[in-house]
């Protein structure tokens, strides 16, 4: 079923187009990963999610119906420029978030402890905001964002501030929180949590969503027919027949070996003639590179 | 609890609880009660120490006119010829009076001292002898009975005003009175209206610059974010007033008590009546409306500005920004407060009148007119007039504010808070 469905929508600012009628359905349970360079109109798309600002065309509909006000304490957003009241306590404030967002005061303390204690953070509670690192304050937002157990999660560069233990312990929370039922869109520039993290992916540059999918059949779609392949023996490849060597490497009496072709079978069965094969996979392109070259294709358009 | 509600009391709480709230709370009645004891005390001192003074009389004509006080012990002593100008050293003496000729021809003496003469001294000295030279002129007359017949030419006539109510019934009134009533609720509307006014722009920017916004933003709606600030800080704003009152009142009845001083200033021991007079006064002022009255104006009034001040506070990035729009919206709270002190000279004057219904103005110069008493269509018009701008001004700040607390590195101009005006959303 679809969780969320967003069609054609538009929003003018000004005289600017930030968002060209956008479409994309975000299945229920999954992470998708809204993806695009600075300034592409992630953020608006956000906001209108969010019911911030309203889209001048199209429509967003949650769970099948238009959303409405009400279904902001069904969302948890964090954002990229994220802030605290800098003088209050940490456990005042995770309370005071937590009642803004509709929960009663007794399930949100509970709910804190739980977190507080998963975290271990309890000696914080007491301390102000202001006397807390970058990283521990990123902990507080998290907690704040998912206290009333939204349907919803959006999360807008989550790990940015955080060092790779707490980082890695991010990603098993957002993945539990999937488990548990959430479906969660995710804004980031990192390529790399997009391949671990997200079932599906929009690409959004200038406006509009140049590229859309499941993330292994976008990966597929990029693929360009190159393989690595490594042998002993010292080995030119200049012989071989249906394909186009990219580049060939000698090291250590061994060769590697990139090449172009449409039948790889044929290609192993000419080099496993003569030499013994140690290595072969097919180089399947990273979303770091999907993601520059679609942003390069688009703006030759 | 409704979300504005739970803003509302979470914003009170964090701001009551500041340090700076706190200590300015107790400081400044601390420091009012001070001002008001401190000179008081100071006077109640018992500094008297009796200053001897020399007189030396050359014309032998005054020796008598200077007469001891419980300050000033005078000795008439002969001139020394062997000293400077025949004046004895001073070292035995505070100061010495030189009397050299007579004061019916050249009305003139001298007093040297070591030290700075006292100003005490001098008045009596020239009281003194003024006194016993108008006689001796008189005498000069020879007309018989004419030191009584000047003393009776001496009039001085004592007006009373009465201020005629709706009802005919005769108030006594004062104006000196009504104007400190009026004085006192003009500055502090204009007080409040002015620092909580910042107080809200600064709480908006705040939030701003440290992206708090972006959170709140998804829970709340803007305009429930604004009020919420805006109420609150009004609240906070009451809280403290209240406090101030409690305290000056509980510090002026201890700091009488403890230093045994009498609460009114020395005058009422020349006329008893003064006092009772001046109380008189006071109850002729219609305090209940007043402060009724001054409770509208101030939350018309607050509302009025601090709507304005959180938009600037949306609309800006930086405390430097907020310059360019301050400014525009504190010339009419200045010109409103000199409105207001030229008012009380001519409270139903045209500009008393106009400033007290132009809304930017009105809530501080109704308050010098009301304890001179304002026809009541003057008090609805100028409400009503405050409450529609109120509403209105409120609406646009919400428009600017909700563009704005999410804009981010732009530099804002009129131009553009306009269009940010005619959004729609």
């Amino acid at each position: 079923m679809d969780f969320l469905n967003i069609a054609d929508v538009s929003k003018q600012y000004d005289g600017h187009l930030a968002l060209d009628k956008v479409s994309l359905t975000i299945p229920e349970k999954s992470i998708y990963g809204l993806l695009g360079p600075n300034g592409a109109g992630k953020t608006t798309l956000i906001r209108i999610i969010n019911q911030i600002t309203a889209p001048d065309s199209g429509t967003v509909l949650f769970k099948g119906k238009p959303l409405s006000q009400n279904d902001v304490s069904r969302i948890g957003y964090l954002p990229e420029e994220r802030g605290l009241y800098k003088k209050m306590k940490v456990g005042e404030q995770a309370l005071y978030l937590a009642q803004l967002k509709g929960v009663s005061k007794s399930d949100a303390l509970e709910r804190l402890k739980f977190w507080f204690e998963k975290f271990e953070i309890q000696p914080w509670w007491n301390k102000k905001v202001e006397e807390l690192s970058k990283g521990m304050a990123q902990k507080v937002q998290f907690i704040t964002t998912v206290l009333h157990e939204p349907e919803l999660l959006i999360f807008d560069e989550p790990f940015s501030g955080f060092d790779p233990v707490n980082a890695n312990l991010l990603k098993q929370e957002i993945l539990a929180l999937r488990e548990k039922g959430a479906t969660i869109i995710f804004s980031t520039h990192n390529m790399e949590s997009v391949e671990e993290l997200c079932d599906e992916i929009s690409l959004i540059n200038r406006s509009k969503v140049v590229l859309q999918g499941n993330v292994a059949q976008v990966r597929a779609a990029f693929k360009t027919d190159t393989y690595t392949l490594t042998c002993e023996g010292v080995f030119r490849g200049e012989e071989l027949r249906h394909c186009e060597v990219l580049s060939s490497c000698e090291r250590n009496g061994a060769t590697t070996l990139r090449f172009r072709t449409p039948s790889p079978n044929e290609v192993l069965a000419q080099v496993m003639a003569g030499h013994k094969i140690t290595a072969f996979f097919e180089e399947v392109p990273s979303m770091n590179e999907i993601f520059i070259n679609a942003i390069k294709g688009s703006q030759h358009e | 609890m409704s979300k504005i509600g739970l803003i509302i009391k979470s914003e009170y709480l964090r701001r009551v609880a500041k340090k700076s709230f706190i200590l300015l709370t107790f400081l400044v009645p601390i420091l009012f009660a001070a001002t008001f004891f401190i000179p008081l005390w100071l006077s109640g001192i018992d500094s008297h120490r009796e200053e001897h003074i020399a007189v030396v009389d050359r014309t032998g004509k005054y020796k008598q006119v200077l007469a001891n006080t419980t300050d000033f012990k005078f000795d008439v002593v002969e001139p020394l010829s062997d000293a400077i100008g025949g004046i004895p050293a001073a070292g035995n003496y505070d100061a010495v009076i030189l009397i050299d000729n007579d004061l019916l021809v050249k009305p003139s003496v001298t007093i040297f001292s070591e030290k700075q003469v006292t100003p005490e001294l001098k008045r009596y000295v020239e009281q003194q002898l003024a006194v016993f030279v108008e006689d001796e002129k008189l005498a000069s007359y020879a007309i018989p009975n004419l030191k009584a017949i000047v003393e009776q030419l001496h009039t001085e006539i004592e007006v009373t005003t009465v201020k005629m109510d709706e009802n005919g019934t005769a108030n006594l009134s004062s104006s000196e009175v009504a104007s400190v009533v009026g004085l006192v609720f003009m500055m502090l509307i204009y007080f409040f209206v002015f620092t909580y006014g910042s107080i809200v722009m600064n709480g908006v920017l705040q939030e701003k610059t440290n992206r708090i916004v972006e959170v709140l933003i998804c829970s709340v709606k803007p305009f429930e974010l604004m009020l919420g600030k805006i109420i609150s800080i009004a609240l906070v704003g009451l809280t403290q007033f209240l406090l101030w009152l409690l305290f000056v009142v509980a510090l002026i009845f201890a700091g009488g008590y403890l230093f045994d001083i009498p609460l009114q200033p020395d005058f009422t021991l020349d006329n008893p009546n003064t006092m009772a007079e001046m109380m008189q006064h006071l109850m002729s002022i219609n305090f209940a409306e007043i402060i009724t009255l001054f409770l509208v104006y101030f939350v018309g009034g607050y509302l009025l500005y601090a709507s304005l001040f959180a938009a600037i506070g949306a609309a800006v990035d930086s405390d430097t920004d907020t310059q360019q729009f301050v400014f525009p919206i504190m010339i009419p709270i200045l010109f409103a407060m000199y409105a207001a002190i030229y008012s009380i000279e001519n409270p139903d004057g045209p500009l008393a009148f106009w400033c007290s219904m132009i809304p930017f103005t009105s809530p501080v110069v109704m308050m010098v007119r009301l304890p001179f008493g304002v026809a009541l269509w003057q008090k609805i018009v100028s409400i009503v007039v405050l409450v529609i701008t109120f509403l209105i001004t409120t609406w646009l700040a919400a428009k600017i504010y909700r563009t704005g607390i999410l804009m981010y590195g732009k530099k804002v101009t009129w131009r553009e808070l306009w269009k940010w005006i005619k959004y729609k959303n």
